[in-house]
Protein backbone atom coordinates (compact mmCIF):
# COMPACT_ATOMS: atom_id res chain seq x y z
CA UNK A 1 0.00 0.00 0.00
CA UNK A 2 1.44 3.34 -1.09
CA UNK A 3 1.13 6.13 1.46
CA UNK A 4 1.91 9.85 1.27
CA UNK A 5 2.46 11.66 4.57
CA UNK A 6 2.27 15.42 5.19
CA UNK A 7 4.24 17.08 8.01
CA UNK A 8 4.96 20.65 9.01
CA UNK A 9 8.49 22.02 9.24
CA UNK A 10 8.78 21.10 12.91
CA UNK A 11 7.75 17.44 12.75
CA UNK A 12 9.49 17.19 9.38
CA UNK A 13 12.72 17.92 11.26
CA UNK A 14 13.56 21.14 9.44
CA UNK A 15 13.23 23.61 12.25
CA UNK A 16 10.95 25.60 14.52
CA UNK A 17 9.11 28.85 14.07
CA UNK A 18 12.09 30.41 12.28
CA UNK A 19 11.52 27.99 9.40
CA UNK A 20 7.71 28.39 9.28
CA UNK A 21 8.08 30.24 5.99
CA UNK A 22 9.57 27.30 4.08
CA UNK A 23 7.92 26.19 0.86
CA UNK A 24 6.56 22.73 0.20
CA UNK A 25 9.36 20.17 -0.16
CA UNK A 26 9.25 16.46 -0.75
CA UNK A 27 11.34 13.66 0.71
CA UNK A 28 11.58 10.09 -0.45
CA UNK A 29 10.28 7.64 2.15
CA UNK A 30 9.16 8.23 5.72
CA UNK A 31 10.38 11.03 7.98
CA UNK A 32 9.86 12.02 11.63
CA UNK A 33 6.72 10.39 13.08
CA UNK A 34 6.19 8.77 9.67
CA UNK A 35 8.76 6.08 10.49
CA UNK A 36 6.74 4.72 13.38
CA UNK A 37 3.52 5.24 11.46
CA UNK A 38 4.83 3.06 8.65
CA UNK A 39 5.64 0.26 11.09
CA UNK A 40 2.22 0.54 12.72
CA UNK A 41 0.45 0.39 9.39
CA UNK A 42 2.31 -2.88 8.95
CA UNK A 43 1.95 -5.35 6.11
CA UNK A 44 2.97 -3.95 2.79
CA UNK A 45 2.40 -0.31 3.76
CA UNK A 46 5.10 2.03 2.56
CA UNK A 47 5.34 5.78 2.98
CA UNK A 48 6.61 6.52 -0.50
CA UNK A 49 6.77 10.25 -0.04
CA UNK A 50 6.80 12.73 2.82
CA UNK A 51 5.71 16.27 2.04
CA UNK A 52 6.99 18.97 4.37
CA UNK A 53 5.89 22.60 4.42
CA UNK A 54 6.28 25.55 6.76
CA UNK A 55 3.11 26.39 8.68
CA UNK A 56 3.11 30.05 7.70
CA UNK A 57 3.77 29.33 4.07
CA UNK A 58 1.03 26.68 3.97
CA UNK A 59 -1.64 28.89 5.49
CA UNK A 60 -0.66 32.01 3.54
CA UNK A 61 -0.54 30.13 0.22
CA UNK A 62 -3.19 27.55 0.93
CA UNK A 63 -4.56 27.22 -2.62
CA UNK A 64 -1.10 26.82 -4.12
CA UNK A 65 -0.05 24.27 -1.50
CA UNK A 66 -3.25 22.26 -1.94
CA UNK A 67 -2.75 22.20 -5.71
CA UNK A 68 0.85 20.98 -5.49
CA UNK A 69 0.04 18.41 -2.81
CA UNK A 70 -2.80 17.04 -4.94
CA UNK A 71 -0.42 16.72 -7.87
CA UNK A 72 2.28 14.99 -5.83
CA UNK A 73 -0.15 12.59 -4.17
CA UNK A 74 -1.50 11.66 -7.57
CA UNK A 75 1.96 11.21 -9.09
CA UNK A 76 2.93 9.00 -6.16
CA UNK A 77 -0.07 6.77 -6.96
CA UNK A 78 -0.94 6.93 -3.27
CA UNK A 79 -3.71 4.76 -1.88
CA UNK A 80 -3.73 6.53 1.49
CA UNK A 81 -2.98 10.11 2.57
CA UNK A 82 -2.08 10.98 6.15
CA UNK A 83 -1.44 14.44 7.61
CA UNK A 84 -0.09 15.17 11.06
CA UNK A 85 -0.74 14.52 13.91
CA UNK A 86 -1.05 18.23 14.65
CA UNK A 87 -2.02 18.32 18.36
CA UNK A 88 -2.80 21.97 19.24
CA UNK A 89 -0.81 23.60 16.42
CA UNK A 90 -3.49 25.73 14.78
CA UNK A 91 -1.92 26.50 11.41
CA UNK A 92 -0.76 22.89 11.07
CA UNK A 93 -4.29 21.69 11.87
CA UNK A 94 -5.88 24.09 9.38
CA UNK A 95 -3.67 23.04 6.48
CA UNK A 96 -3.84 19.35 7.37
CA UNK A 97 -7.63 19.53 7.39
CA UNK A 98 -7.68 21.44 4.10
CA UNK A 99 -5.28 18.98 2.45
CA UNK A 100 -7.16 15.89 3.66
CA UNK A 101 -10.43 17.39 2.56
CA UNK A 102 -9.02 18.19 -0.91
CA UNK A 103 -7.36 14.79 -1.36
CA UNK A 104 -10.52 13.02 -0.23
CA UNK A 105 -12.79 14.89 -2.62
CA UNK A 106 -10.43 15.25 -5.60
CA UNK A 107 -8.59 11.92 -5.54
CA UNK A 108 -11.14 9.78 -3.68
CA UNK A 109 -8.59 7.92 -1.53
CA UNK A 110 -8.86 7.45 2.26
CA UNK A 111 -7.38 10.24 4.38
CA UNK A 112 -6.64 10.46 8.09
CA UNK A 113 -5.38 13.29 10.24
CA UNK A 114 -5.18 13.91 13.97
CA UNK A 115 -5.46 17.00 16.13
CA UNK A 116 -6.77 18.26 19.45
CA UNK A 117 -10.48 19.03 19.68
CA UNK A 118 -9.59 22.68 20.35
CA UNK A 119 -7.51 23.00 17.20
CA UNK A 120 -9.27 25.44 14.81
CA UNK A 121 -8.74 22.87 12.08
CA UNK A 122 -10.90 20.42 14.03
CA UNK A 123 -13.77 22.87 14.14
CA UNK A 124 -13.54 23.44 10.39
CA UNK A 125 -13.07 19.90 9.13
CA UNK A 126 -14.50 17.48 11.69
CA UNK A 127 -17.68 17.03 9.67
CA UNK A 128 -15.88 16.16 6.46
CA UNK A 129 -13.05 14.01 7.83
CA UNK A 130 -12.02 11.36 10.28
CA UNK A 131 -9.81 13.32 12.67
CA UNK A 132 -8.23 11.27 15.42
CA UNK A 133 -8.41 13.11 18.75
CA UNK A 134 -4.72 13.62 19.51
CA UNK A 135 -5.21 15.63 22.68
CA UNK A 136 -2.90 18.59 23.21
CA UNK A 137 0.36 16.85 24.02
CA UNK A 138 2.85 15.46 21.52
CA UNK A 139 4.13 13.21 24.33
CA UNK A 140 1.20 10.98 23.30
CA UNK A 141 2.62 10.64 19.80
CA UNK A 142 2.77 6.86 19.87
CA UNK A 143 -0.83 6.36 21.08
CA UNK A 144 -2.09 8.80 18.49
CA UNK A 145 -0.18 7.10 15.68
CA UNK A 146 -1.57 3.72 16.76
CA UNK A 147 -5.13 5.05 16.47
CA UNK A 148 -4.39 6.75 13.14
CA UNK A 149 -2.92 3.55 11.73
CA UNK A 150 -5.82 1.39 12.93
CA UNK A 151 -8.40 3.73 11.46
CA UNK A 152 -6.45 4.11 8.22
CA UNK A 153 -6.23 0.34 7.77
CA UNK A 154 -9.99 0.03 8.24
CA UNK A 155 -10.67 2.80 5.77
CA UNK A 156 -8.41 1.27 3.15
CA UNK A 157 -10.00 -2.16 3.67
CA UNK A 158 -13.45 -0.48 3.50
CA UNK A 159 -14.38 -1.99 6.85
CA UNK A 160 -17.16 -0.53 8.92
CA UNK A 161 -15.96 2.37 11.07
CA UNK A 162 -17.09 2.32 14.70
CA UNK A 163 -18.40 5.20 16.78
CA UNK A 164 -16.14 8.18 17.61
CA UNK A 165 -15.45 6.89 21.12
CA UNK A 166 -14.55 3.42 19.87
CA UNK A 167 -12.16 4.51 17.14
CA UNK A 168 -10.85 7.64 18.87
CA UNK A 169 -11.89 10.21 16.25
CA UNK A 170 -13.59 13.53 16.89
CA UNK A 171 -17.38 13.55 16.61
CA UNK A 172 -18.40 14.37 13.05
CA UNK A 173 -21.99 15.30 13.87
CA UNK A 174 -23.32 12.56 11.61
CA UNK A 175 -26.44 10.63 12.48
CA UNK A 176 -26.63 6.99 11.57
CA UNK A 177 -29.15 4.23 11.98
CA UNK A 178 -28.48 1.56 14.53
CA UNK A 179 -30.40 -1.33 16.08
CA UNK A 180 -30.71 -0.99 19.85
CA UNK A 181 -32.28 -3.05 22.59
CA UNK A 182 -34.51 -0.42 24.14
CA UNK A 183 -37.06 2.08 22.83
CA UNK A 184 -36.25 5.80 22.85
CA UNK A 185 -38.68 6.34 25.75
CA UNK A 186 -36.90 3.77 27.92
CA UNK A 187 -33.46 5.12 27.03
CA UNK A 188 -34.53 8.68 27.77
CA UNK A 189 -35.99 7.83 31.15
CA UNK A 190 -32.83 5.90 32.01
CA UNK A 191 -30.75 8.93 31.08
CA UNK A 192 -32.89 11.27 33.17
CA UNK A 193 -32.72 8.91 36.14
CA UNK A 194 -28.95 8.71 35.79
CA UNK A 195 -28.74 12.47 35.55
CA UNK A 196 -30.83 13.22 38.64
CA UNK A 197 -29.08 10.57 40.70
CA UNK A 198 -25.66 11.76 39.57
CA UNK A 199 -24.89 8.58 37.63
CA UNK A 200 -23.07 8.38 34.31
CA UNK A 201 -25.00 8.77 31.05
CA UNK A 202 -24.19 9.63 27.49
CA UNK A 203 -26.38 11.75 25.24
CA UNK A 204 -27.15 10.19 21.88
CA UNK A 205 -27.42 13.56 20.21
CA UNK A 206 -24.74 16.07 21.05
CA UNK A 207 -25.55 19.49 19.59
CA UNK A 208 -22.93 21.24 17.51
CA UNK A 209 -21.22 23.88 19.56
CA UNK A 210 -20.27 27.25 18.19
CA UNK A 211 -17.37 29.29 19.44
CA UNK A 212 -18.60 32.70 20.62
CA UNK A 213 -17.74 35.44 18.12
CA UNK A 214 -16.67 38.74 19.67
CA UNK A 215 -19.03 41.55 18.74
CA UNK A 216 -17.44 43.92 16.26
CA UNK A 217 -17.31 47.54 17.44
CA UNK A 218 -20.11 49.92 16.50
CA UNK A 219 -19.90 51.75 13.18
CA UNK A 220 -18.76 55.22 14.20
CA UNK A 221 -20.16 57.34 11.41
CA UNK A 222 -22.72 55.60 9.24
CA UNK A 223 -23.10 58.69 7.08
CA UNK A 224 -19.63 57.98 5.73
CA UNK A 225 -19.90 54.19 5.76
CA UNK A 226 -19.97 51.87 2.76
CA UNK A 227 -22.71 49.35 3.37
CA UNK A 228 -23.22 46.02 1.63
CA UNK A 229 -26.31 43.83 1.43
CA UNK A 230 -25.90 40.07 1.72
CA UNK A 231 -28.60 37.41 1.76
CA UNK A 232 -28.76 33.68 2.35
CA UNK A 233 -32.27 33.58 0.89
CA UNK A 234 -31.07 32.41 -2.52
CA UNK A 235 -31.98 35.48 -4.62
CA UNK A 236 -30.17 35.21 -7.97
CA UNK A 237 -30.53 36.86 -11.39
CA UNK A 238 -32.87 35.04 -13.76
CA UNK A 239 -31.17 31.92 -15.10
CA UNK A 240 -29.06 31.52 -11.92
CA UNK A 241 -25.75 32.31 -13.67
CA UNK A 242 -23.55 30.88 -10.91
CA UNK A 243 -25.74 27.78 -10.58
CA UNK A 244 -26.11 28.27 -6.83
CA UNK A 245 -27.70 25.11 -5.48
CA UNK A 246 -31.06 25.45 -3.72
CA UNK A 247 -29.89 23.10 -0.98
CA UNK A 248 -26.43 22.49 0.51
CA UNK A 249 -25.07 25.32 -1.65
CA UNK A 250 -21.37 25.22 -2.42
CA UNK A 251 -21.35 28.56 -4.22
CA UNK A 252 -22.29 32.20 -3.78
CA UNK A 253 -22.53 35.12 -6.15
CA UNK A 254 -22.09 38.89 -6.30
CA UNK A 255 -24.77 40.65 -8.35
CA UNK A 256 -24.74 44.22 -9.57
CA UNK A 257 -27.35 46.68 -8.37
CA UNK A 258 -25.60 49.62 -10.02
CA UNK A 259 -28.14 52.23 -11.03
CA UNK A 260 -31.10 50.25 -9.65
CA UNK A 261 -33.55 51.77 -7.17
CA UNK A 262 -35.41 48.59 -6.46
CA UNK A 263 -35.45 44.95 -7.52
CA UNK A 264 -37.99 43.64 -10.02
CA UNK A 265 -39.31 40.10 -9.76
CA UNK A 266 -38.98 39.63 -13.52
CA UNK A 267 -35.19 39.94 -13.32
CA UNK A 268 -34.62 37.48 -10.48
CA UNK A 269 -35.37 34.00 -9.27
CA UNK A 270 -34.95 32.21 -5.95
CA UNK A 271 -32.68 29.21 -5.60
CA UNK A 272 -33.63 28.03 -2.14
CA UNK A 273 -35.60 24.87 -1.40
CA UNK A 274 -36.47 25.78 2.18
CA UNK A 275 -39.22 28.39 2.02
CA UNK A 276 -42.16 29.41 -0.15
CA UNK A 277 -40.51 31.82 -2.59
CA UNK A 278 -43.65 33.40 -4.08
CA UNK A 279 -43.61 36.59 -2.03
CA UNK A 280 -39.97 37.33 -2.73
CA UNK A 281 -40.45 36.43 -6.38
CA UNK A 282 -43.23 39.02 -6.51
CA UNK A 283 -40.98 41.70 -5.03
CA UNK A 284 -37.33 40.81 -4.28
CA UNK A 285 -37.00 43.93 -2.06
CA UNK A 286 -38.83 41.80 0.49
CA UNK A 287 -35.58 39.85 0.83
CA UNK A 288 -32.91 42.32 -0.30
CA UNK A 289 -34.25 45.69 0.83
CA UNK A 290 -32.68 47.74 -1.95
CA UNK A 291 -35.48 50.33 -2.21
CA UNK A 292 -35.26 51.29 1.47
CA UNK A 293 -31.44 51.29 1.40
CA UNK A 294 -31.42 53.64 -1.60
CA UNK A 295 -33.59 56.03 0.38
CA UNK A 296 -31.16 55.87 3.30
CA UNK A 297 -28.36 56.58 0.86
CA UNK A 298 -30.19 59.56 -0.66
CA UNK A 299 -31.02 60.93 2.79
CA UNK A 300 -27.35 60.67 3.75
CA UNK A 301 -28.01 58.18 6.55
CA UNK A 302 -25.39 55.92 5.05
CA UNK A 303 -22.37 56.95 2.99
CA UNK A 304 -22.75 54.59 0.07
CA UNK A 305 -24.50 51.35 -0.73
CA UNK A 306 -22.05 48.95 -2.37
CA UNK A 307 -22.99 48.38 -6.00
CA UNK A 308 -23.43 44.61 -5.64
CA UNK A 309 -25.28 42.34 -3.26
CA UNK A 310 -23.94 38.92 -2.31
CA UNK A 311 -26.19 35.91 -2.28
CA UNK A 312 -26.17 32.23 -1.43
CA UNK A 313 -28.69 29.69 -0.32
CA UNK A 314 -28.73 28.79 3.37
CA UNK A 315 -30.34 25.38 3.58
CA UNK A 316 -29.29 21.95 4.85
CA UNK A 317 -25.67 22.85 4.46
CA UNK A 318 -22.74 21.19 6.25
CA UNK A 319 -20.86 23.66 8.43
CA UNK A 320 -17.62 23.05 6.57
CA UNK A 321 -19.36 24.45 3.50
CA UNK A 322 -21.04 27.41 5.09
CA UNK A 323 -17.90 28.39 6.95
CA UNK A 324 -15.93 28.42 3.72
CA UNK A 325 -18.63 30.51 2.03
CA UNK A 326 -18.62 32.87 5.01
CA UNK A 327 -14.85 33.25 4.85
CA UNK A 328 -14.92 33.90 1.12
CA UNK A 329 -17.63 36.51 1.54
CA UNK A 330 -15.69 38.14 4.38
CA UNK A 331 -12.64 38.38 2.09
CA UNK A 332 -14.79 40.08 -0.54
CA UNK A 333 -16.21 42.47 2.07
CA UNK A 334 -12.68 43.38 3.13
CA UNK A 335 -11.41 43.74 -0.42
CA UNK A 336 -14.23 46.12 -1.32
CA UNK A 337 -13.53 48.29 1.74
CA UNK A 338 -17.00 47.75 3.22
CA UNK A 339 -17.66 49.21 6.69
CA UNK A 340 -20.93 47.47 7.50
CA UNK A 341 -23.03 44.58 6.24
CA UNK A 342 -26.75 43.94 6.48
CA UNK A 343 -27.40 40.22 6.16
CA UNK A 344 -30.96 39.11 5.49
CA UNK A 345 -31.66 35.49 6.41
CA UNK A 346 -34.72 33.45 5.69
CA UNK B 1 -22.71 43.17 10.60
CA UNK B 2 -26.36 43.09 11.49
CA UNK B 3 -28.58 40.15 10.64
CA UNK B 4 -32.24 40.61 9.78
CA UNK B 5 -33.97 37.29 10.31
CA UNK B 6 -37.18 35.68 11.43
CA UNK B 7 -35.37 32.56 12.56
CA UNK B 8 -34.21 34.02 15.85
CA UNK B 9 -33.25 30.69 17.50
CA UNK B 10 -30.84 29.95 14.64
CA UNK B 11 -29.28 33.40 14.85
CA UNK B 12 -28.84 32.92 18.60
CA UNK B 13 -27.46 29.41 18.21
CA UNK B 14 -24.72 30.44 15.80
CA UNK B 15 -23.84 33.46 17.96
CA UNK B 16 -24.96 36.28 15.68
CA UNK B 17 -24.50 39.33 17.86
CA UNK B 18 -26.56 42.04 16.14
CA UNK B 19 -29.98 40.75 15.20
CA UNK B 20 -33.12 42.56 14.04
CA UNK B 21 -36.29 40.48 13.92
CA UNK B 22 -37.71 40.21 10.40
CA UNK B 23 -41.32 39.93 9.27
CA UNK B 24 -41.55 36.21 8.56
CA UNK B 25 -39.41 33.67 6.82
CA UNK B 26 -41.22 34.09 3.50
CA UNK B 27 -40.68 37.87 3.41
CA UNK B 28 -38.13 38.83 5.99
CA UNK B 29 -38.07 42.47 4.85
CA UNK B 30 -41.69 42.84 3.80
CA UNK B 31 -45.27 41.89 4.54
CA UNK B 32 -47.50 40.77 1.70
CA UNK B 33 -50.67 41.45 3.71
CA UNK B 34 -50.03 45.21 3.70
CA UNK B 35 -50.64 47.77 0.95
CA UNK B 36 -47.64 48.67 -1.19
CA UNK B 37 -47.11 51.99 0.64
CA UNK B 38 -47.51 50.44 4.08
CA UNK B 39 -45.07 47.72 3.16
CA UNK B 40 -42.51 50.29 1.99
CA UNK B 41 -42.85 52.10 5.31
CA UNK B 42 -42.41 48.83 7.21
CA UNK B 43 -39.24 48.12 5.24
CA UNK B 44 -37.89 51.61 5.86
CA UNK B 45 -38.41 51.12 9.59
CA UNK B 46 -36.78 47.72 9.49
CA UNK B 47 -33.71 49.08 7.72
CA UNK B 48 -33.58 52.00 10.18
CA UNK B 49 -33.55 49.49 13.04
CA UNK B 50 -30.76 47.59 11.33
CA UNK B 51 -28.71 50.77 10.93
CA UNK B 52 -29.33 51.60 14.58
CA UNK B 53 -28.07 48.14 15.57
CA UNK B 54 -24.90 48.69 13.56
CA UNK B 55 -24.16 51.74 15.68
CA UNK B 56 -24.80 50.01 18.99
CA UNK B 57 -21.99 48.81 21.19
CA UNK B 58 -21.75 45.88 23.54
CA UNK B 59 -23.16 46.42 27.01
CA UNK B 60 -21.94 44.73 30.13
Amino acid sequence: MRVVHYLNQFFGGVGGEERAGMRLEEREGAAGPGRLLEQLLGGNAKIVKTLVCGDNYAVEHQDEVIASVLKKVQEAKAELFIAGPCFEAGRYGMISGALCSAVQSELAIPVVTAMAGENPGADLYREALYIIDSGPSSAKMRDVLVKMAELAKKLVAREEIGLPGEEGYLRRGLIRDEFVEQTAAKRLVDMIMAKVTGGPFESEMVPTSFEPIPMPPAVKDLSKARVMLITDGGLVPKGNPDRIEGSAATRWGAYSIEGLDDLKGDDYEISHGGYDPRFVQEDPDRLVPLDAMREMEREGKIGKLHNEFLSTSGLANPLSNTRRIGREMAEKVKKEGIDAVILTST
Amino acid sequence: MVQITSALPIAKMVGSNRVVLGHGIVHVAGDASLSFQEEKELRRNLVRDALKALQSAEKE
